[in-house]
């Protein structure tokens, strides 16, 4: 197990002040890195992922 | 371990939440080793670890940063261990290549794919976190436990190789099954691994 403890400093918080690459900066691949990235978000979650998830509340 | 002090609503709560990143847990998995498989099973034990871990969550915060630090803490466990040699999944690109194309690409994904898979670890981690996965550097730098400085170094140099092995059409076909190559990123790995945790423990 790597977590071990709680963490001292703050967590990712949405409204903190943040920097990403500007779009003109990316390479023409960029848009391909995000299409390989999207396709497997956009897979339909198999059926393992599901029973694993609905068996957890029953382990405690 | 238990997580008995969480009352039955918050754990449906974070159940929900953590139903809702799966897809982007397997997307992650899939870009760090590549093969479909092994990433599914990296989500599963990622899964686990972090229902066992959920009384650390904090409610309201991202939980697809914080179920990302734990998947990436599983993956370098297991590249540890050699589970995992980076092998580039001929099935996946080729399904992506074949499926209808949005907009005319310029670059063949399966190319796109397996230059990604050469790159060392803790770069291809960086460019997936922020070129993919839409995270700022600063979450991204969060996620990888080091400073915000390391992870724009560390895409920047990520973005570089592939620019150049993209332009040159010099991608190694399976520099990660060459041993020296392996025993390379395993050693980087160590780097990775010791950068652990500073400031992103789940």
């Amino acid at each position: 197990m790597t977590a071990k403890k709680e963490k001292d400093g703050k967590p990712v918080q949405p409204e903190q002040r943040t920097t990403s690459p500007k779009p003109a900066e990316m390479p023409g691949w960029a848009a391909g890195l995000r299409r390989l990235y999207d396709s497997v978000v956009d897979e339909e979650i198999p059926d393992n992922f599901r029973d694993l998830i609905s068996k957890l509340d029953k382990d405690d | 371990m238990s997580a008995q002090t969480r009352t039955a609503s918050e754990k449906a709560d974070f159940k929900r939440e953590l139903t809702e990143v799966v897809p982007h847990l397997r997307a992650f998995a899939r870009g760090l080793c590549g093969r479909a498989d092994m990433a599914d099973d990296l989500v599963q034990e990622a899964l686990l670890k972090a229902w066992a871990a959920q009384e650390r969550f904090e409610p309201g915060t991202s939980m697809r940063a914080w179920t990302f630090v734990i998947l990436r803490n599983a993956y370098l466990t297991d590249m540890r261990r050699n589970r995992f040699r980076g092998e580039y999944d001929e099935n996946v690109a080729e399904r992506i290549l074949t499926a209808p194309a949005s907009q005319e690409e310029p670059i063949h994904l399966s190319d796109l794919h397996r230059a990604l898979l050469t790159l060392p670890p803790e770069r291809r981690e960086a460019l997936l976190l922020v070129g993919a996965g839409g995270f700022s550097y600063e979450e991204a730098a969060n996620i990888c436990g080091c400073a915000v400085g390391t992870i724009k170094s560390r895409v920047g140099r990520a973005r570089a190789a592939l620019n150049s092995m993209l332009a040159d059409g010099a991608i190694p076909q399976r520099s990660l099954e060459d041993d020296g190559a392996h025993r390379a990123i395993l050693e980087e790995l160590e780097d990775v691994a010791a950068g652990n945790g500073s400031s992103a423990r789940p």
